[in-house]
């Protein structure tokens, strides 16, 4: 049983307000609301299994938006082919994750620390211009996708609210299947070798074989959150993998708290509604620096403000939010001081 | 047979001056163990000053040595505003806190220079061709640049191996404290290998602008062909970084230029026309996973880090 803390409170108040998202979308008439978060479930379920690697793993992918591309390719150049059935599309964007997370760790967990991150950013890039490469699906410019993938009839993806409920199912399975690995046998053993890889060797772990198997999970997780944002957004293009989308996700994770269960989640809400209220905030101001005419367009500068907030929640708040409701459950004595 | 020397030179500069940036990258990293994403935002710097104060000035090289200053000067502010808080770190950190950098750094120059991109005039002496061997015509610009590059290649290495200054940077990236301790102001070092690193990426930047068009974004694509080239060399090592950018500046020009008909020979042509933009962009990465998979710590490794 989960003890009241105003940590406790809040992730299940965001659970809450997730569930009940479309109910108010529909009362208060906000279709943009139901729009925006069918993205951040979407993105936050791509974050989650980032943070499966990097929380819990310690290991720093620099490109895990490629699985985003994997598996929206996968539903988007089926439907080219005129595949519309989802339960074709999304086996087959799983699976294509799953090699390619096969592959490329198998390659990159040899290495360690900064060319571990170097090089699954490389790979990442590798993808990323194959995919540009293919005039057939549109190369550069991204391939539109007439339709949504197609299951049994009750089931209705281009209706907003259920493919929401769809998105929000796939993101709260993959939160307790996060929360049931790493507090099984399996999950102790990765964490383990996070904290000493050497020491987890010593007593008989093959731990090339557990990080990779993590890495595999991982990247099959992601690509399901591709499949997903492909039908979200009715288009797929190489942009979704470009490394500095790899970035975003490395920053949801940071921003809500790594290596937690319910931090991605908060992160991704945090990030992307940051995105949607900062350019109307730097508007409000007017950056008052910036020249009269260029006022005007100030709303697009928001990343002049958000980078430099990435820095300072690096510098002075590493748990992320994460970190911050669990130092006010310690200020107001509900957790123990660890 | 010119089309080849042709482009065995175009490899050539290519490789220099990926060589420009990686040598700055790893730099940085071998001696203050820092992992610099914005390192591409530096060079995108350069490219910018050189297009602004050569308009001003009217003369492309004023321009490119008060480009070359001015990028210094951003590297050492970068450094002290933020870098410097970096150091204790650990590379999630780093890579975070200065991908923070790009995104600033990016904005920054859309707000100063605007969304279009800008063009940086070559001046008329070197824009003919000159004829190198009997029958080979080569660009005087990009001959320049590998002219240019060797030299800062040669520089750098004076630099670091043979000068008192170098002596403390190589002291100072095995034993910060002991370095400290003798009374050197590693501070201070610290901020002027950083600035040294900035200038570097900002050359090559300027170097590049009047061959491609100077835009937003323009240090990020290159900034992987660097990491790879700093992967490949082994992460800290110069050395290494000359040989890998040599490498990968060679089979991406080759690849480019003659993957395609290779390909034609072994697949039916249309096939082959559509395989060949996407495997030849792919060729470096290949290198790097054979590189490895037989060295996983690059060609060169500068030990445990």
């Amino acid at each position: 049983m989960p003890s009241l803390t105003i940590r406790n409170t809040v992730v299940a108040l965001v659970i809450v307000a997730l569930l009940l998202l479309p109910v108010y979308s529909y009362l208060a008439g906000d279709r943009f609301m139901l729009t925006l978060f069918t993205r951040i479930v979407i993105l936050a379920l791509a974050a989650v299994s980032l943070n499966f690697i990097l929380g819990f793993g310690g290991m720093m992918s620099f490109g895990h938006a490629v699985y985003l591309g994997l598996g929206g390719y996968a539903v988007g150049m089926l439907s080219y082919e005129g595949i519309h059935s989802g339960f074709i599309q999304w086996p087959v964007a799983l699976g294509v994750s799953a090699l390619f997370a096969l592959v490329i760790g198998a390659l990159s967990l040899r290495t360690r620390g900064v060319y571990f991150i170097m090089i699954t950013l490389a790979f990442a890039q590798m993808a990323y211009y194959i995919v540009s490469g293919i005039a057939r699906y549109g190369g550069d410019d991204g391939l539109t996708i007439d339709t949504r993938s197609r299951f049994f009839p009750p089931l209705n993806l281009s209706d907003k609210t259920q493919f929401y409920y769809v998105c929000l199912f796939f993101l709260l399975a993959a939160v307790y299947l996060t929360f049931r690995i790493v507090n099984s046998r399996f999950g102790m053993a990765l964490q383990g070798i996070r904290s000493n890889e050497l020491r987890m060797r010593a007593i008989g772990f093959p731990t090339y074989r557990y990080r990779l198997v993590a890495f595999v999970i991982a990247g099959v997780m992601c690509g399901l959150s591709g499949a997903l944002l492909a039908n979200q957004a009715d288009f797929v293009s190489p942009s979704v993998m470009y490394w500095t989308r790899s970035g975003d996700l490395i920053i949801m994770v940071v921003l809500g708290g790594m290596g937690t269960v319910a931090g991605p989640v908060m992160g991704t809400i945090a990030f992307l509604v940051l995105e949607e209220i900062l350019p109307v905030i730097i508007k409000f101001i007017g950056l008052p620096f910036v020249g009269t005419a260029a006022a005007g367009r100030a709303s697009e500068y928001w990343m002049i403000v958000m980078g430099p907030l990435l820095l300072l929640v690096v510098l002075f708040a590493r748990g992320g939010i994460d970190g911050l409701l669990m130092k006010l459950d310690e200020r107001f004595g509900l957790r123990r001081q660890p | 047979m010119t089309l080849f020397i042709e482009q065995c030179l175009n490899g050539l500069q290519f490789g220099l001056l990926l060589f420009l940036l990686a040598a700055g990258l790893t730099l940085v990293f071998g001696i203050m163990d820092l992992v610099n994403l914005a390192h591409g935002s530096l060079y995108m710097i350069g490219a910018y000053f050189a297009a602004t104060f050569s308009a001003l000035t009217g003369s492309f090289l004023l321009g490119a040595v008060l480009a070359l200053i001015a990028t210094l000067v951003v590297g050492m502010v970068v450094e002290v505003v933020a870098m410097r808080r970096l150091y204790g770190r650990d590379h999630l950190d780093h890579v975070l806190g200065t991908f923070g950098l790009i995104l600033f750094f990016n904005e920054l120059v859309r707000l100063v220079w605007g969304p279009a991109g800008l063009a940086l005039p070559l001046p008329g002496w070197l824009q003919q061709p000159i004829e190198i061997v009997p029958g080979v015509q080569y660009s005087a610009y990009r001959l320049s640049i590998i002219v240019v590059s060797l030299i800062v290649a040669g520089g750098l290495y004076v630099l670091v191996m043979r000068t008192r200054i170098g002596m403390l940077i190589r002291a100072g990236a095995s034993n910060r404290e002991m370095v400290g301790a003798l009374g050197v102001n590693i501070q201070l070092l610290y901020t002027l290998v950083f600035g040294l690193g900035a200038a570097l990426a900002g050359l090559a930047g300027l170097m590049q602008a009047p061959i491609l068009t100077v835009q937003i974004g323009m240090g990020e694509n290159i900034l992987i062909l660097a990491f790879v080239i700093t992967v490949i060399g082994g992460i800290g090592s110069i050395r290494g970084a000359l040989v890998a950018a040599l490498f990968v500046g060679f089979i991406d020009t080759l690849g480019r230029a003659f993957f395609p008909d290779l390909l034609r020979m072994v697949l039916p042509s249309a096939a082959a026309s559509t395989a060949a933009p996407a495997l030849s962009s792919m060729l470096i990465y290949l290198l790097m996973a054979i590189v490895l998979i037989v060295k996983p710590e690059g060609l060169f490794s500068a030990g445990q880090r």
